[in-house]
């Protein structure tokens, strides 16, 4: 039973069609896709930090506007994304429970701090612009819930990266103060995007059975080229450079070759010690603590509802 | 700078009811990421989107009729406490999530009542912004009437957080009904609501939410007033810093 299985399993993922939640799957499959998908999800809810930072402070009401209206859609990104990785017999709660205790992670670029209006134009446009490299690809995803949920996260995030682009352009054009603030906000931010695409395939230990799997379809190593190539004329069109001073376009190769990314930073922040780490998971599990009363009221409520409408009936 | 908001009433009412809708939006950002569960952040953020989205479209109408240097965030991030004519209630501290109920429900009532009048004003552009913001506050009471229940009924704490919440806010619900006497000959023009009479309805509305929550409306009948004429409470000045911050640290800058 379990070969005729794991035979239906391995063609259906070799005919490229969709394993959907119905379906049989291995252990590891299952497993690596929770983690997977419930580490995307708690991204998206532990962005909602350094955004919302910035949300009573932005410089315009239509800048605030259009910040809150992201930070709204990465709430809904979030619910989505729980809501595909509870089809895999996992609970919100429990997925909650293992954010809050470090069992499960979120990207690390999150652990960066937002220290100027320029660092949400830098997440808009260099965080969310990684964000969808790697979920252009994750549209291909060989588990349909999570291949459906970054259909639609991907429409949503393109419009991020580009009122996150606008911000920056604002700037560019702007005062020398502007211009700096600019340039200082790709200093501190672009590194850690390089990051966000993971290890080098060399050192990447989910890489090669997840290729297999077809839940990845590009190594991080091509991703990161990818973004890389992108991202640099965009750079320069902002009339700014990246800090990297090993960077130079390959004539031959067509791509932008880049210097060494420093690994030590990091895992430094990815095993707990980055600049925000504690702050983000703190502010997350007092909300969660503080508003306990909030939900056993919903509760309590609903169960007196229900049980005065069986009364009635 | 200062607006010269007097020269016109119109342009004083629009400014007045932009104040309240940005300074509300402002309170209701400081909560994103700090709701009890995610499907709050996701509302509490809706709602501060569209009190802002109210506010811009009310200040770009007044800065028209203003001329000169009057600009939406010229309103919005120039202009000092005393000048702001937002209520008193808009600019309460959110304190807990009972709080931000409690403040948004008598809101809620309140721009429901005053967004349907206004969308009947015999100034079409007025009229038209009213109709819109008349649909997205009848939203904002239907989730904050349900919680006002959920937590009354709820457990006894929500109930005794609730209730201490509704008594903290409740002096401040009378100054959105005292008529603002600039107003009387737009009122009779048709063109401003007579905030006054949309009294009873608030009430009854109150009335029967208290009591389906298992609330008790409060019996001291001290209302504070102030707001409309630019004599706030201390926490507008602070909110105010937080939120012209930007404008007033890079002066003339574009964004």
């Amino acid at each position: 039973m379990a070969v005729e299985h794991q035979v239906q399993f391995d063609r259906t993922i070799e005919a490229d069609e969709k394993i959907e939640p119905r379906d049989w799957m291995p252990d590891g499959y299952r497993s690596t896709l929770i983690r997977q998908i419930a580490q995307h999800a708690h991204s998206e809810v532990i962005g909602m930090q350094p955004e919302a930072n910035w949300i009573t402070r932005a410089p315009t009401l239509l800048r605030k506007a259009i910040l809150i209206a992201k930070v709204q859609d990465e709430a809904g990104h979030g619910l989505y994304l729980y809501s595909a990785t509870e089809t895999l017999g996992i609970s919100r709660d429990e997925l909650q429970e293992m954010l809050h205790s470090g069992r499960q992670k979120y990207s690390s670029i999150f652990n960066y701090p937002t220290l100027s209006w320029a660092d949400i134009g830098a997440i808009g446009w260099l965080v969310d612009g990684a964000a969808i490299v790697n979920q252009i690809m994750l549209q291909g995803t060989s588990y349909g819930p999570y291949s459906r949920a970054m259909v639609r996260i991907c429409k949503e995030e393109s419009f991020h990266a580009r009122q996150g682009y606008a911000i920056l352009m604002a700037l560019a054009k702007g005062t020398d103060e502007q211009k700096a603030m600019l340039q200082d906000a790709i200093d501190r931010w672009w590194w850690p995007s390089l990051m966000m695409f993971g290890p080098h395939d060399s050192d990447s230990t989910h890489t090669e059975q997840s290729m297999e799997w077809k839940i990845k379809r590009i190594s991080n190593d091509d991703l990161r080229q990818m973004y890389v190539d992108q991202t640099v004329p965009q750079a320069h069109y902002l009339g700014c450079s990246v800090p990297d001073p090993d960077l130079h376009f390959d004539e031959e190769s067509g791509h932008w070759n880049f210097g060494a990314i420093d690994w030590d930073e990091f895992w430094t922040v990815v095993k707990g010690n980055g600049p925000m780490n504690r702050e983000r998971i703190n502010h997350k599990t007092k909300v969660w603590d503080d508003g306990a009363w909030v939900r056993e009221a919903a509760v309590a409520y609903a169960e007196k509802q229900a049980s005065r409408s069986t009364k009635i009936a | 700078m200062t607006v010269a908001t007097t020269t016109n009433t119109l342009v004083g009412l629009l400014v007045r009811h932009a104040d309240d809708n940005t300074i509300l939006c402002q309170r209701l950002g400081e909560y994103v990421s700090g709701a009890p569960e995610l499907e709050e952040d996701l509302a509490v953020a809706n709602v501060a989107l569209d009190h802002v989205g109210v506010a811009m479209h009310l200040y770009e109408y007044a800065a028209e009729l203003d001329g000169g240097e009057a600009s939406m965030d010229n309103y919005a991030m120039l202009r000092s406490e005393r000048e702001f004519t937002n209520a008193l209630l808009v600019e309460q501290p959110n304190v807990d999530f009972a709080h931000v109920v409690a403040r948004g429900f008598f809101f809620d009532v309140y721009q429901t009542l005053l967004w349907a009048q206004l969308s009947a004003s015999t100034d079409e552009r007025l009229a038209g912004i009213a109709a819109r913001a008349f649909k997205e506050a009848t939203y904002h009471l239907r989730h904050s009437r349900a919680w006002m229940l959920r937590l009354g009924d709820g457990t006894a704490e929500s109930h005794r957080r609730v209730q201490a919440a509704v008594d903290a806010v409740w002096r401040f619900t009378g100054e959105l009904f005292v008529a603002v006497d600039a107003d009387s000959e737009l009122v009779a023009e048709g063109i401003g609501a007579d905030v006054a009479a949309l009294k009873p309805e608030f009430d009854r509305i109150v009335d029967a939410t208290l009591e389906e929550a298992t609330l008790v409306r409060p019996s001291d009948p001290y209302q504070a007033t102030g707001g409309r004429s630019g004599m706030h409470t201390e926490h507008l000045g602070h909110l105010l810093a937080e939120m012209q911050w930007m404008q007033r640290t890079y002066p003339g800058a574009t964004w």
